[in-house]
């Protein structure tokens, strides 16, 4: 057995630990890592993210149990002092000493500070660590300007971080350009308009002469003669190499400091090896992330014998989105080589700046810069890497192939060999391999097995689409079954729901699943049941999610809303009152919802049959709020009261309300009537919407608001009610029949082949032949509507379903209201209570 | 909330002293919950129909410290018998009480005897 030690757990260090652990067992090689910081190795490309969340445990590379698993010592605040290369071990500064066959140095580095008079200062910082980050939140409650000196990757994410922190920020530059070793001034200027533009001020060719204040900095001096008045100033002017053991135990330094390291990155002694931004190779120190992660590599490589990887120097290429901006910097971006020819694209309207270098035979791309718009970014990194044809008007490359096709061909053309995925240092030809050879078709478990698209994030577009087109080369389709317990998808479920007529969850399970189900398949089963036989749904009351299960939206805290239905938004004076009585009488908070009704929050579990039996007393039913379901048709005033109506919108929504009120669906459904083309119903973000015309009314569907808003697209023109009720009766089923669960019809409609034209085939022109039944079944669905709440009043046992405690009467007297505008709302997550 | 937290301890079949009548069989709907309340703990019996298996576990979700978990869904993972927590989802084994899928706290388990039709919870 081999024992390694590592010094350093940082990102390299982890990963270091990582890959090893990956090729060899504990058995084969025992690992001690030491680590200066008190905690286990976090993500410091990611530390911004800190000012957020303020949560370490989210940076962690991982938890301190990994090490655990994994056979893996990790001593962390220790620092170690010294190296006896001789008798092969190192010491701490607890004067402990643990013997090493071999030596992993990964110290990393520590923040460059420029020797300016004043940097002692109090209020000067460096942005390195999560320690540095504590004090800089902590110092920055008590002034209202803060500083950066650097204008790199790093000094201007320090610069969010203090506009975060509600500081008036500044970035200093030295050199006469932001980001200068990846940006050229044109791109700089673009950076640096679009970043001014966000209210971060940022000065250009300035040399800080002396930090000036009286015990802590209130002015900087500059060699122009200007000052700038700052309370604070973070220091962010690049990196020093953590080498200082170097020194006492004769390990040669680069030029530039750094363990001095051949290709094999082994230092002078072959026994010590260097990895990550404590290396010097070639008087190079890589201050990113992804030539460390090569380097842990090749060491793991070395010292499992493979001995046949090298690290010969890495990529500078770089994608990220600095303070929101997308910045790409990729291959030769500066056009340094010889003979290069650049082309340049600047537009200042939409804030946006492409440049590309060709060689000079104008064969090969060199490299390139993106500012504003980086999703070519994938692409040209490819071209250049694999020294792949480039178009014959090498503009494409950055303008788009004007007239249609794609550039570069997309990723059919990318050789096995690009590299996919550079963090991880992974090629298209193992993900491709990873489908074929090992069977893998699920994209998380690609992820897991081949590690793309674990690190920054910046190729999972196209791990997926890789995915997708080998899939569809090995002639498979993508089948999405439902869970671990059922191997059918929904759609096939339906079928056999219907056909074999299975009325219970257990019985499906039995006959066509395995296992006892889950909250993934007990609710998607619920809905088909639903969809299909239309049962009062508290007869299966466990498979339904909880808002199913207690008809009524649970709300932070464990407290309920309650929506009654008000049909087109259209409600009588009379039943404003009895929500107004009842809302006084339970105490609850009342709001109008978006989909003009009036929901009701901090309903007691034990209240709701309460209020249920008074609101259906005054001739209320459910909204089905809660479900998967028919929400609202959402409506404008229309032709009774607007001068510019031209049909009644209001009585056909409450037409359609009323016809698919109870509808279940595999996601909610929304609707809207406009009674003109002014749209004041906003018809066409809903999944199906009526907009009135002159002769009758154009019907829009599968729009949604939400996370992702699309609109709604044209499925009939001109169609009277009697045709557009026609048309949705069998849009609705079609949906309902297949759509994966929890899609909603805009997700569904992209996903379909031929989209809204083989919709309109299916559902207009009839192409399948189903429309009848389509609209047979619906029809059925109508028929049998009940309001669930009615039924569950009006039944002792299910009345009893209501109640917090099985043994008793009382309420959860966990339940805790806060006031709020003279009404109430929950206490906060987590809030203590006694 | 915070007590309640700290008085939420495993408690295994031989440690019990107590056995707590809560409710009855009939009280339950088929593979799933119903809380009860013991003096002040709110915990939840769990009725596995599917397997003819009781559990029992804190009511208290330790994600978000929610007084929740007796409305949570049954299912199983493999073999292990979970449930999952209404609000966002996050799985526990019936059997250890063990977060199946985050970094959450464990969840205290009691044991649960039927005997004539009655459901007791064991109690240390």
């Amino acid at each position: 057995m081999k024992k390694v030690i590592v010094i350093g757990n940082g990102m390299v260090g982890y990963k270091f630990c990582e890959k090893l652990r990956a090729k060899a067992d504990a058995s084969q090689i025992s690992v001690t890592v030491f680590g200066e910081e008190p905690l286990p190795a976090y993500d410091r490309v990611h530390l911004s993210e800190y000012f957020e969340n303020k949560s370490e445990d989210k940076l962690l590379m991982a938890p301190r149990s990994w090490y655990e698993e994994q056979n893996i010592t990790l001593k962390t605040g220790q620092l170690v002092t010294g190296i006896d290369r001789i008798g092969k071990h190192v010491t701490t500064h607890t004067g402990a000493s643990e013997s090493y066959d071999y030596l992993i140095l990964a110290t990393g580095s520590s923040a460059m500070v420029p020797p300016i008079k004043g940097v002692d200062k109090k209020g000067v910082f460096v942005y390195r660590t999560i320690e540095d980050l504590d004090q800089i939140i902590e110092y920055a409650k008590t002034v209202k300007r803060g500083a950066v000196l650097g204008g790199g990757l790093l000094g201007l994410e320090a610069a969010k971080a203090l506009m975060d922190l509600n500081l008036d920020a500044q970035v200093i530059e030295f050199a006469p350009k932001l980001m200068p070793r990846q940006l050229d001034e044109a791109g700089s200027n673009m950076l640096k308009s679009k970043i001014e533009a966000l209210g971060i001020e940022i000065l250009m060719n300035k040399n800080t002469k002396e930090i000036c204040g009286n015990g802590k900095l209130d002015r900087l001096e500059f060699t122009d003669g200007t000052t700038l008045e700052t309370e604070m100033l973070v220091i962010s002017c690049g990196i020093v190499s953590r080498d200082e053991l170097a020194k006492s135990c004769n390990l040669d330094r680069g030029a530039r400091g750094g363990f001095k390291v051949n290709d094999r990155l082994q230092t002078n002694d072959p026994d010590i090896y260097a990895i990550g931004e404590a290396v010097s190779h070639n008087d190079m120190i890589y201050g990113l992330v992804a030539p460390g992660y090569d380097m842990a590599d090749t060491v793991v490589d070395q010292l499992i014998g493979g001995k046949t990887k090298q690290f010969t120097g890495a990529d500078m290429s770089t994608k990220l989105k600095l303070i929101g901006v997308d910045v790409g910097s990729f291959g030769d971006a500066l056009g340094l080589t010889e003979g290069s020819i650049p082309i340049a694209f600047e537009d200042k309207n939409a804030g946006v700046y492409k440049r590309v270098n060709l060689s000079a035979d104008k064969k090969k791309l060199l490299g390139g810069i993106l500012v504003g718009d980086c999703k070519d970014y994938s692409m040209l990194l490819q071209i250049t890497q694999n020294g792949m044809a480039i178009p014959p008007n090498p503009e494409d490359l950055i303008l788009g192939a004007r007239g249609g096709g794609s550039v570069g061909g997309g990723i059919g053309d990318l050789p096995d060999t690009a590299q996919i995925c550079s963090c991880e240092n992974v090629t298209k030809g193992a993900i491709v391999s990873a489908i074929k050879d090992d069977g893998i078709t699920d994209l998380k478990e690609i992820r897991t097995c081949t590690k793309a698209g674990t690190g920054c994030g910046a190729c999972s577009p196209m791990v997926s689409d890789i995915c997708t087109a080998t899939l569809k080369s090995m002639g498979q389709t993508v089948r999405k079954t439902l869970c671990a317990h059922f191997d059918y998808t929904r759609q096939e479920l339906y079928s056999i729901i219907k056909v074999k007529e299975v009325k219970s969850f257990n019985e499906l399970l039995n006959a066509y699943g395995s296992g006892d189900g889950c909250e993934t398949c007990k609710p998607a089963i619920a809905s088909l049941l639903a969809s299909i036989w239309n049962d009062q749904i508290l007869k299966q009351d466990t498979i339904q999610d909880t808002n199913d299960r207690f008809l009524a939206n649970i709300q932070k805290g464990g407290s309920y809303s309650v929506v009654p239905r008000i049909p087109g938004g259209e409600i009588t004076p009379d039943k404003l009152i009895v929500i107004g009585q009842v809302a006084k009488k339970y105490d609850l908070y009342t709001k109008i919802t978006g989909g003009q009704r009036i929901d009701m929050f901090g309903a007691k579990l034990n209240d709701l049959p309460k209020i249920w039996r008074e609101l259906i007393d005054a001739g209320f039913e459910s909204g089905h709020a809660y479900g998967k379901a028919l929400r609202t048709v959402k409506s404008c005033v229309g032709s009774t009261w607007c001068r510019y109506g031209l049909h009644d919108s209001v009585s056909f929504a409450i037409e359609i309300e009323s016809r698919y009120k109870g509808l279940r669906s595999p996601h909610k459904l929304k609707g809207g009537v406009s009674g003109c083309r002014r749209e004041c119903a906003e018809a066409q973000g809903k999944d199906f919407g009526l907009i009135a015309t002159e002769i009758g009314y154009n019907l829009y569907v599968c729009g949604n608001g939400g996370a992702n808003p699309q609109h709604a697209k044209l499925l009939a023109g001109d169609v009277d009610e009697k045709t557009a009720i026609k048309y949705l009766d069998r849009f609705l089923m079609f949906y309902i029949r297949t759509a994966e669960p929890l899609n909603r019809t805009s997700v569904w409609l992209n996903k379909m082949e031929g989209g809204i034209d083989y919709l309109r085939e299916v559902v207009v022109n009839d192409c399948l032949e189903i429309g009848e039944e389509l609209e047979k079944d619906m029809q059925a669905l109508i028929n049998s509507y009940h309001c669930e709440w009615k039924e569950a009043v009006d039944n002792e046992d299910m009345k009893r379903k209501f109640r917090h405690f099985a043994n008793s009467d009382e309420d959860d007297p966990s339940l805790q209201f806060v006031p709020m505008r003279e009404m109430k709302k929950p206490a906060e997550w987590d809030e203590v209570k006694s | 909330m915070n007590q309640q937290t700290l008085s939420y301890q495993t408690v295994n079949t031989e440690d019990v002293k107590i056995w707590f009548e809560a409710c009855t069989v009939t009280d339950f709907p088929s593979d799933g919950g119903l809380c009860i309340n013991y003096e002040g703990l709110q915990i939840a019996i769990f009725n596995f129909s599917r397997r003819n298996v009781w559990y029992a576990t804190q009511n208290l979700c330790p994600h978000k410290k929610q007084m929740i978990l007796s409305r949570g869904m049954l299912g199983s993972e493999g073999e292990e018998p979970k449930v999952a927590c209404p609000f966002h989802k996050k799985t526990f084994s019936l059997e250890s009480g063990k977060n199946l899928n985050g970094d959450e706290c464990d969840l205290a388990t009691y044991p649960v005897k039927v005997e004539n039709g009655s459901v007791y919870v064991g109690f240390a």
